[in-house]
């Protein structure tokens, strides 16, 4: 009994000595196990006079629950060291770059594509779409534009033989679209079209959009209020000028171009605007009762709007693209900007 | 069309700054292009006047003249330009004058005589493009000392107008003019035109055949006309200044006259007239040498003026070679006519041609301008080359002419289609400004459409007009209103932007390539396919519709290798064009290639090269979007652009909708492809396709796998024994998975190891061991029995 405390020093000093788990755990069984020092103790407290054993049996318990405490501090300290050991160890270099596949991405002319459809298909409109190579029918005559009309003459059509031929414009899914499907009609037509035409400003494969809404009570102010709100929201600016110029397409009437004041400048006057201030985006007009007629809608109850623009123009303004045939090369250098 | 801007403001001037009125003119749908100035800057040019000309003492071909600018004492200059002579008024540059080209005059001393300034050409003054024939000389009337720009009205500049279709009846100065002047509210004024009066009674026969095409036909005999005489500066420069150029009196003044009037005139040379001017359709085969010496042979859809010899010209587009005026040409017959637009309609382009006089006849000229014009060329044509007039001889077929057109226009109508009621007096006013007579009725207006406006025929018509007089802008801007209904979506169909995206996400990146290709390279991947070819293609590179995503992939990796970009992955979405055009099928395609590293060079590997099994599973991700990935099945096949080995044909539901493989390696060596590339394309309307997902309830009883491996010959297709498996394994396999396939040792030569782990559990019940052994059993008879296949140890 007397050499408790003594035992109790000494216990201290070797788990504070104790430099790992399992030397800590001998430890534990040296003076606290079933066979242990302090154990023993315990054990023959039953040898002492009756009298004596309370005090002794709480002095031994006391260095116990002292050793016991003391174990599970030194515990928690070499668990603690050990984590931060394998911590350090496992440190990497979090700036080193990822590993797998990096994404890809979409094309500008199908980024400026389902821009166009999703503000418009947000608003009730539909995407129809229809064949490339179409026939005289579907691209000129139903469009009011009869053989040897001069509007003719505006567009270099592709041919493959007399009747069939390349697509212009998508105004034939406008055609296609009226003949299946009763009024009201609100779509907006995405796709290619083709044009005999190539030079810096001009390739002979581009990428329109059309729109077309045949309701009653339809009217040009209708028209400019849809544009206004297009322009504005695929510029992103709210104070974009936007004007209407009165021009002419066979298949509408009113007819209008579309002038935005230009973006590049902000309506200075630069290259890209010609110094005029203002850039050409789009055409539109009242449907022509004509189309109406190829269509069998009738012009006296059904007013309609059509707008067509170009989607490399738009995409060129919007991400500031300087060179139309870009588009067409497939360059990586030039996609991956898009990503 | 371009004219002069001075040109203009003789017969309209409102007080607008030259842009200003070119933005009005736009602004009214008369798109102005360009506005240039007429010449370019220079200054201290003087009318001058050549006091004399002497021999220069030391050189043969220069002169010493002594100037009068106006100044006082005659300057003295020496000149080489072998037209100078004595009397002559001249354009003359003052020392410290400035040229166009910055050139400064400067005192000089040419072979030892002194210098004070330049007599100039035109090409110096920057008014004719090359040096022709000396010294610009001036009329005789020219004012010695006066500004020679001033003189010349130079601060004066082209205004171009981009004309669309519709509107031929601006095609002339005189049409601009009427136009300035409905804007502006101003009156226009042109050159008065009187009738001349004939010095003899000789007319040339004429007989229209064809009155449907040539309602009008005037002619005149001109006799004595001196075709050498010049034609004076001032038409010239408003030629030049128009985008013409003088060639002789005859041809400018009706140059002249077209563009101030509209309407495009023709010389005949008489002398080579033959009985009668006949105004018929060709016959077929007929032959004619146009005035620019090409031979063309006629069809009989082409209205031609003949004479009883055969054709002379093709009527409203161009003259015969030798029928026209020429140096030698004494008396002249001059046409003025009306051909309907669609006599003249396609005509020239059948040729290959396209003319001024086509263009205005294509879109319609005045048919009551035809005499105006003809008292107007005549008039100018005796001015300048002198001549005896003969009587105007006209045949007309009044019933022929483009009848009147009277069109209602209904406020109603009007307030509606504008979205706004414009004052009544404002669109009666609007109307009749534009040369229309207008009657008022009670629901809106009846207008008479000038006889220049073909474009006026309907309601629409005048709608336009009302609202491009009173100004787009000012029209109110308004929302279409709709009913909000819903329409349906089907959540079994993909949207094509998902499975862009779906590519996207496994990096590749989005290709647009034309939709025609080379022959050669469509050749050379599809040899036996059939696709449109292009009539006019832009060029060869360009003339056959692709009849696969292919060639469009493989040309686009050439383009990005060549630039050394050496990891290529695109895709690309897009209609291909297959078979005879009256069988034609375009369908829309997802197409892939891929070449170089599985992934971009980088320090944590990944440096092998893609394999045909990378590409696949790319597709796989794509097939598994629909949610029904065992509707598509990979069966090895053979395509010409791919290796026969390395191919495999993919069937949608069982029907063929794509195909997988690596380039062939045959046909790599034909393009120049110096690295392996793998391509894919599938039809988009089967990748669209899939189901709404269906829930099935979770077990929970225990699931029990089985691993199984089998040896069977290398020949045999993994999904053979796939197959066959679940053909065997009853309904409650969950699960087959494909972990291994090994040759090598402990495998038999010629055979190979395929180990699979398949799982089994029941929704509503533990499976026991029997049940699982029995479905084992029979797995395995099968694959022996039918596929050779034994279990391995």
């Amino acid at each position: 009994m007397d050499h408790l405390p003594t035992l109790v020093t000494e216990a201290r000093h070797a788990i504070q000595a104790a430099d790992s788990i399992p030397a800590l755990e001998e430890l534990r069984v040296r003076y606290l196990g079933k066979k242990g020092e302090i154990t023993a103790l315990l054990k023959g407290l039953g040898k002492l006079p009756a009298e004596e054993r309370p005090a002794a049996g709480e002095r031994i318990n006391q260095a116990k629950q002292a050793l016991a405490e003391e174990l599970e501090g030194r515990r928690h300290a070499l668990e603690k060291t050990a984590l931060e050991a394998r911590l350090a160890a496992e440190r990497i270099d979090v700036t080193l770059p990822g590993r797998g596949q990096p994404s890809g991405g979409l094309h500008p002319v199908t980024l400026t594509l389902e821009r166009i459809e999703g503000l418009f298909t947000r608003i009730g409109y539909d995407v129809a779409v229809g064949p490339e190579i179409e026939d005289d029918y579907h691209n000129f005559e139903a469009l009011n534009i009869p053989a040897h009309h001069p509007a003719r003459g505006m567009a270099d059509t592709f041919y493959f033989d007399a009747t069939r031929l390349l697509r212009t414009h998508t105004s034939p899914v406008q055609v296609r679209t009226m003949k299946e499907q009763a009024p009201p009609i609100r779509i907006v037509c995405p796709g290619r079209v083709y044009r005999s035409d190539s030079d810096l400003t001009h390739t002979p494969m581009f990428n329109q959009v059309e729109g077309l809404l045949v309701d009653e009570d339809v009217s040009f102010a209708d028209l400019k209020g849809t544009i206004e709100d297009f322009l504005h929201a695929f510029f992103e600016r709210d104070d974009l000028s936007v004007r209407f110029r009165p021009s002419y397409f066979p298949f509408t009437e009113p007819s209008a171009e579309v002038d935005i004041q230009c973006v590049m400048c902000g309506g200075e006057g630069c290259r890209v605007c010609s110094h005029s201030g203002w850039l050409e985006v789009m055409g539109c007009g009242m449907v022509h009762p004509e189309v109406f007629r190829h269509s069998g809608i009738d012009a006296e109850r059904y007013k309609g709007f059509a707008f067509g623009m170009g989607a490399e123009r738009l995409a060129m303004l919007r991400y500031g693209v300087n060179d139309l045939r870009l588009f067409f090369d497939n360059d990586l250098r030039f996609l991956r900007q898009f990503a | 069309m371009k004219f002069s801007e001075q040109w203009l403001r003789d017969w309209v001037s409102p007080q607008l700054a030259t842009q200003a009125l070119a933005d009005q003119i736009t602004m009214a749908g008369l798109e102005v292009d360009a506005v240039e100035p007429v010449a370019a800057a220079f200054e201290g040019v003087m009318v001058a006047e050549v006091v004399s000309r002497e021999q220069h003492p030391d050189a043969d071909k220069l002169n010493v003249c002594r100037v009068d600018d106006g100044s006082g004492e005659p300057v003295q200059v020496v000149c080489g330009a072998p037209n100078v002579a004595v009397g002559q008024k001249v354009a003359f540059a003052r020392v410290g004058a400035v040229l166009p080209g910055d050139f400064r005059i400067r005192k000089a001393k040419l072979r030892g005589v002194d210098s004070r300034g330049m007599i100039c050409s035109a090409s110096e003054l920057g008014l004719e493009e090359e040096t022709s024939h000396g010294i610009l000389e001036l009329p005789g009337d020219a004012p010695t000392g006066e500004s020679f720009r001033a003189f010349m009205g130079l601060d004066d500049h082209t205004i171009e107008v981009d004309l669309t279709p519709n509107r031929g009846d601006c095609l002339s100065v005189k049409g601009m003019a009427r136009e300035v002047g409905v804007l502006n509210r101003l009156a226009v004024e042109g050159p008065e035109i009187v009738a001349v009066a004939p010095t003899h009674g000789e007319t040339f026969p004429v007989r229209v055949e064809d009155e449907e095409r040539c309602p009008r036909y005037i002619g005149r005999l001109i006799k004595g006309v001196d075709v050498g005489a010049e034609t004076p500066l001032w038409m010239v420069e408003r030629l030049r200044r128009s985008g013409i150029r003088a060639i002789d009196p005859v041809v400018d003044v009706t140059n002249y006259v077209m563009l101030e009037l509209g309407q495009p005139l023709h010389a005949f040379d008489r002398a080579n007239l033959h009985g009668a001017v006949i105004v018929r359709l060709a016959r077929e085969g007929e032959r004619l040498v146009l005035l620019d010496g090409q031979e063309i042979t006629l069809t009989d859809a082409t209205l031609v003026i003949a004479d009883e010899r055969g054709p002379l010209a093709i009527a409203g587009v161009m003259g015969g070679e030798h029928s026209g005026v020429s140096p030698a040409t004494r008396d002249i017959f001059l046409e003025a006519a009306f051909f309907s637009p669609l006599a003249v309609a396609g005509q020239a382009r059948h040729y290959g041609l396209h003319t001024d006089a086509s263009h205005r006849f294509e879109r319609g000229v005045d048919p009551q301008l035809a005499r105006e014009a003809a008292e107007r060329a005549t008039r100018l044509l005796l001015e300048i080359t002198g001549g005896e007039p003969g009587p105007l001889i006209e045949a007309v077929s009044a019933e022929q002419l483009p009848g009147e057109r009277r069109v209602r226009l209904r406020a109603s109508r009007l307030e509606q289609a504008l979205g706004k009621a414009l004052p009544s007096a404002e669109v009666g006013e609007i109307l009749e400004r534009l040369g229309m007579a207008v009657e008022t009725s009670a629901e809106g207006w009846v207008a008479r459409a000038p006889s220049w406006r073909f474009d006026i025929a309907i309601e629409e018509d005048l709608v336009e007009e009302v609202a491009r007089i009173h100004g787009y802008n000012r029209l109110p801007v308004r929302r279409p209103a709709a009913r909000l209904s819903l329409r349906p979506d089907h959540e079994a169909r993909t949207p094509l932007g998902r499975l862009r995206r779906q590519m996207v996400a496994r990096g590749y990146q989005e290709a647009v390539t034309y939709s025609f290709v080379s022959p050669e390279l469509q050749q050379a991947l599809l040899p036996r396919v059939v696709s449109p070819v292009l009539a006019n293609p832009i060029s060869s590179d360009l003339s056959v519709m692709r009849a696969s995503l292919f060639p469009g992939l493989v040309r686009a990796l050439m383009h990005n290798l060549n630039r050394q970009q050496t990891r290529v992955r695109l895709f690309e979405t897009g209609l291909v064009f297959r078979g005879e055009l009256d069988a034609l099928q375009q369908t829309p395609m997802l197409g892939g290639l891929v070449c170089g590293t599985r992934e971009p060079e980088g320090w944590a590997g990944g440096r092998d090269r893609v394999d045909f099994f990378d590409l696949k599973g790319d597709l796989e991700s794509l097939l598994a979007m629909g949610g029904e990935p065992e509707a598509w099945r990979f069966e090895p096949g053979e395509h010409s652009a791919l290796h026969p080995g390395q191919c495999a044909r993919l069937l949608y539901r069982g029907e063929e909708a794509g195909w997988i493989g690596t380039l062939h390696p045959a046909v790599r060596a034909q393009l120049g492809l110096k690295v392996d590339a793998l391509l894919f394309e599938v039809r988009l309307d089967a990748l669209t396709q899939g189901r709404v997902p269906s829930f099935s309830p979770l077990s929970r009883h225990p699931e029990v796998r089985r691993d199984l491996a089998f040896l069977v010959d290398e020949s045999l297709p993994v999904q053979a024994l796939l197959d066959s498996i679940h053909g065997q394994a009853g309904e409650w396999l969950t699960e087959s998975r494909l972990f291994d396939v090994y040759q090598g040792q402990g495998v038999p030569e010629g055979r190979k190891s395929i180990a699979l782990g398949l799982t089994w559990q029941h929704p509503s019940r533990t499976l026991n061991d029997d049940e699982i052994n029995q479905l084992v059993d029979a797995i395995v008879a099968d694959a022996r029995q039918h596929l050779g296949a034994e279990l391995r140890g």
